[in-house]
């Protein structure tokens, strides 16, 4: 990159704080995305609003491209620059504006790590619940330009449905703001729901106000095993069509549990075909009546034991267990090809059964584990990307994979959003209208294409 | 480097959270990830090694906080550690090196008879008229931080007071070899006596082999993987002369080290015997929890502990430290948030970058203050240093001790 724009980025954010040695670009050539590298021209670490909003106008003036990042987490290639492009990354702006406990809301930078908002809510007995699996090293700039979902996805929801209030840096400097502390609010186009899962291609987040709601009184922690993987699969269906909505209801297959095992050591079953961890909470009555339902539907799809967690320690090992299921994975083999198939609930069992038969047809470890709860499901093909024929039938497998949960009703990602390693999917899930209304979205904000080019589509 | 540990790294930045170089300064460069990634471009030809490059690298603090939270079993502490071992590989070590590593360390005697001149300069109170003309601001600045470093050293290092055999009281239970450690001895040795009274108290009886050298810890630390293998070699043979139980350090670094030996020399089946028998004081002691309690005084003190990395991260003991200031009576244990996190001491460390060195420790001494404690506790030589230092200076100050220290404190009749 140009030594002069350079010393402008240096003039706005600082000498300690403007990137551009090949080896610090190097190391901003990749995301948690396997096999994506593309390493940005410059990377600046800006410290306020006013600071970004100049980066951008800058940008734009010059006709450089910009990228947002967070953590670089992402698990589809979205935080990566472009060679003539800056990446600005938002970890140092990273405090908690405000906690409002009148109208149960956070105001937040866009930096601040998801985990961190939990601690600092659950400490006044408020509650934000979307947690994905990255939660302790995630941002929430990045959970809501990804939509993330999470472990309590099922009852709760996700990002989006707790996003109230954005500031939203504008491709040529100027600060949208949209939405706010205002319950209900239907002037105009909702512009704050369109730019949740914008992947960093509308505007640069700078300020998020999210919805808070009071803790669930009590809660039940239970982990059930399958000697028969449909059977697991199966209870997920009907467990939600007994109307009982847990706050998590995940799937690890025997490959997983395994390897999570190898990891946590928390006395994980290495006997069986896959494990539920499925969590209650709410009112105690309502948590003990959940909780004896979930059992019986257990017990009825022939499950062998099932342990429910003596306290909160005991709980918070088996959910942090989960949260290491994907880089656990990483242990047999270097390369960990994790995609983010979705399909409606009913269909689980169906689509974990494809997912083992294709693995078999093509001669590939494939672990399962997800968010069965909602149909998220994360097959993940355990590769070492030294072998290319590996990857190319990996690819050919992750292809039938998602033309089934096409075929389903389902979606090509739940959560981990389109970005670089999904986009060739995007046509066949919205078809040529849905492209082209997309695209004209982004002319609208993005006029001149600085934002993340190459994203999405 | 085995380049299939570099490509292990599925960079999910599971370990970006436990860095305290990455949480100082939000860098890739200055993450576990990113030094994977940058040894990775080395391996594969995408970046040369230049000197900017072995900065980045030499900026981790080798404290394993990474591993411990890696699921995928990537430790790139170590592997940036080895690397600058490697790259080190068939170069003379310096004058400096030489003399400190080869001709220091390994000799006991040699060492304390270099550090006496230090013990007569605290003693006569020159010390003082040195610190407070701040003469040594006329000096090198590392000079000056060394010498700022320097606690009051004991008169005499444990090794040349205590008994080669210290024998069990009441009826004995075992035997366990001592492995004093060069910085315990010499200026913890106060710490070290509690150690092995400690453990006659409990039925053991308690060799400590006189003739024992540096564990080689910082011979490996500098490249010098002789020198370590030396170290290590003249130990289990040392060692291996008397029946053992166990054999009890502690100071974690040595810790950490001698449970190494085994590996370092694979082709002695004793160096594997060795290392199965180390153990780190706090695990014995918690062996016997129970027990101890039962002779324990009350001690009203506010009470917090520091995992060491070398403790925690390289060893896995975090429960047992834990466990032994729970049981004693009218203790107020408070947890310390990030516990485990490096207090930036790092070996040479806080000389060499002194500027990251006070990043880190600065965010430790806040954490230590909002636990209200008035005794930080912990349990290797490099943190006591580091921890002294500093928090002698809060006001009002906040002691330091070793876990050892606090439980002879405790112990009926008292053992110090
Ligand atoms: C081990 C592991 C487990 C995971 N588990 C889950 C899970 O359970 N659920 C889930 O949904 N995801 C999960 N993910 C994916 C990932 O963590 C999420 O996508 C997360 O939201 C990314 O956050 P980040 O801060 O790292 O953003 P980045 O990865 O840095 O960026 C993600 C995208 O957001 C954009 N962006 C970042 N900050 C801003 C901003 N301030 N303004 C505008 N755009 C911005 C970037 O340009 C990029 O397109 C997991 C990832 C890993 C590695
Ligand atoms: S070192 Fe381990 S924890 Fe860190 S990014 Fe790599 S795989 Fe993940
Ligand atoms: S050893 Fe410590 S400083 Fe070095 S990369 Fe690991 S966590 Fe960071």
């Amino acid at each position: 990159m140009d030594v002069s724009f350079i010393s402008e980025l240096k003039s706005i954010v600082g000498e300690e704080h403007t990137l551009a040695d090949k080896e610090s670009l190097a190391c901003y050539g990749y995301d948690s995305t396997p096999e994506y590298e593309s390493r940005p021209g410059a990377v600046v670490l800006p410290a306020n609003e006013e600071e970004i909003c100049r980066i951008m106008a800058r940008c734009h003036a010059a006709g450089v491209p910009v990228t947002p990042r967070g953590s670089g987490t992402n698990l589809s290639g979205g935080s990566l620059g472009r060679p003539e492009g800056v990446v600005v990354q938002t970890s140092r702006l990273n405090s908690i504006v405000e906690i409002d406990e009148e109208n149960l809301t956070a105001t937040v930078q866009p930096g601040v790590v998801t985990s961190a908002l939990h601690r600092a809510v659950e400490a006044k007995g408020l509650f934000y619940p979307p947690d994905p699996g990255s939660m302790n090293i995630s941002t929430i700039g990045g959970n809501v330009a990804e939509n993330a979902g999470g472990l309590r996805g099922l009852k709760y929801g996700v990002t989006a449905d707790y996003v109230m209030g954005l500031h939203t840096a504008l491709p040529d400097g100027s600060l949208l703001r949209t939405g706010g502390k205002a319950v209900k609010d239907v002037a105009g186009y909702n512009l704050n729901q369109l730019l949740v899962s914008s992947e960093g291609t509308l505007g640069l987040f700078t300020e998020v106000t999210v919805k808070l709601i009071p803790k669930p009184q009590a809660k039940k922690t239970m982990l059930v095993h399958f000697p028969v993987l449909e059977n697991a699969a199966l209870a997920v269906s009907h467990i939600v069509a007994a109307r009982v909505i847990p706050a998590t209801l995940e799937f690890m297959d025997r490959v997983t549990v395994k390897c999570i095992e190898d990891y946590a050591k928390v006395g994980l079953p290495l006997d069986v075909e896959a494990v539920l961890l499925i969590e209650v909470d709410g009112h105690p009555a309502q948590v003990e009546e959940d909780a004896v339902a979930v059992r019986r539907i257990c017990a009825e799809h022939h499950c062998s034991s099932f342990q429910t967690a003596a306290d909160a320690d005991e709980a918070l090992k088996l959910a942090t267990a989960r949260r290491v299921a994907l880089s656990s994975l990483a242990r047999v083999k270097p390369t960990t090809i994790l995609e983010d198939a979705t399909v409606p609930r009913s269909c689980i069992a169906p689509m974990v059964k494809f997912i083992q038969d294709t693995a078999r047809k093509y001669n590939l470890t494939i672990g399962t584990f997800g968010h069965a709860g909602d149909g998220n499901l994360h097959p993940t093909c355990l590769t070492d990307e030294r072998d290319k024929d590996e990857i190319a039938r990996a690819h050919k497998a992750f292809e039938e994979i998602f033309d089934t949960a096409l075929a389903m009703g389902g979606t090509i990602t739940g959560e981990h959003g389109v970005g670089l390693s999904k986009k060739k999917y995007l046509p066949r899930l919205v078809g040529e209208s849905g492209i082209r209304v997309m695209q004209g979205i982004k002319q609208a904000f993005d006029p001149t294409g600085i934002l993340n080019p190459g994203k999405v589509f | 480097m085995e380049y299939v540990k570099l490509i292990n790294c599925m960079r999910c930045g599971m370990c970006l959270p436990q860095c305290p170089t990455y949480k100082e300064t939000f860098l890739e460069t200055a993450s576990p990830r990113g030094r994977v990634a940058l040894m990775r471009k080395i391996e594969e030809g995408d970046l040369e090694v230049s000197e900017r490059l072995l900065e980045y690298l030499s900026l981790c603090l080798d404290c394993q906080a990474c591993a411990s939270a890696c699921p995928c079993g990537v430790n790139a502490g170590e592997m940036v550690a080895g690397y600058r071992c490697e790259r080190r590989d068939g170069k003379e070590l310096s004058t400096m090196e030489n003399l400190i590593l080869r001709r220091l360390l390994p000799h006991p005697d040699r060492l304390e008879a270099a550090t006496a001149p230090m013990r007569l300069y605290q003693r006569t109170g020159l010390q003082k008229v040195v610190r407070k003309l701040g003469i040594l601001k006329m000096f090198p600045p590392t000079l000056e931080r060394m010498e700022g470093l320097l606690p009051e050293l004991p008169v005499k290092p444990l090794r040349q007071t205590i008994d080669e055999v210290t024998p069990a009281v009441g009826p004995e239970r075992g035997t366990i070899g001592f492995f004093l450690g060069c910085v315990m001895s010499l200026v913890f040795s106060e710490a070290s006596y509690a150690t092995v009274k400690l453990l006659s108290s409990l039925g053991y009886r308690v060799v400590t082999p006189k003739a024992q050298k540096c564990c080689g810890a910082p011979n490996m630390l500098s490249g010098d993987r002789e020198g370590l293998l030396d170290a290590a070699r003249f130990n289990v043979d040392l060692f291996a002369g008397h029946r053992l139980d166990f054999i009890v350090t502690d100071c974690g670094g040595c810790g950490a080290e001698l449970k190494k030996y085994g590996h370092h020399l694979e082709d002695d089946s004793r160096a594997a015997t060795f290392s199965a028998q180390v153990r780190d004081i706090t695990q014995v002691l918690a062996l016997h929890a129970d027990e101890l309690k039962a002779k324990l005084n009350p001690l009203s003190l506010k009470v917090t502990y520091h995992d060491p990395c070398h403790i925690a991260h390289c060893q896995g003991i975090r429960q047992e430290p834990r466990t032994l200031l729970r049981i004693v009576p009218e203790l107020d244990f408070r947890e310390l948030p990030e516990a485990d996190a490096c207090c930036g001491s790092g070996g040479t460390y806080n000389i060499e970058k002194p500027e990251m060195s006070d990043r880190v420790l600065r965010r430790k001494v806040e954490n230590i203050k909002a636990t209200g404690a008035d005794v930080l506790v912990t349990a290797n030589p490099g943190c006591l240093l580091q921890l002294r230092k500093a928090l002698a200076q809060e006001t009002p100050p906040i002691r330091v001790l070793h876990v050892t220290e606090v439980l002879a404190a405790s112990l009926l009749p008292p053992l110090l």
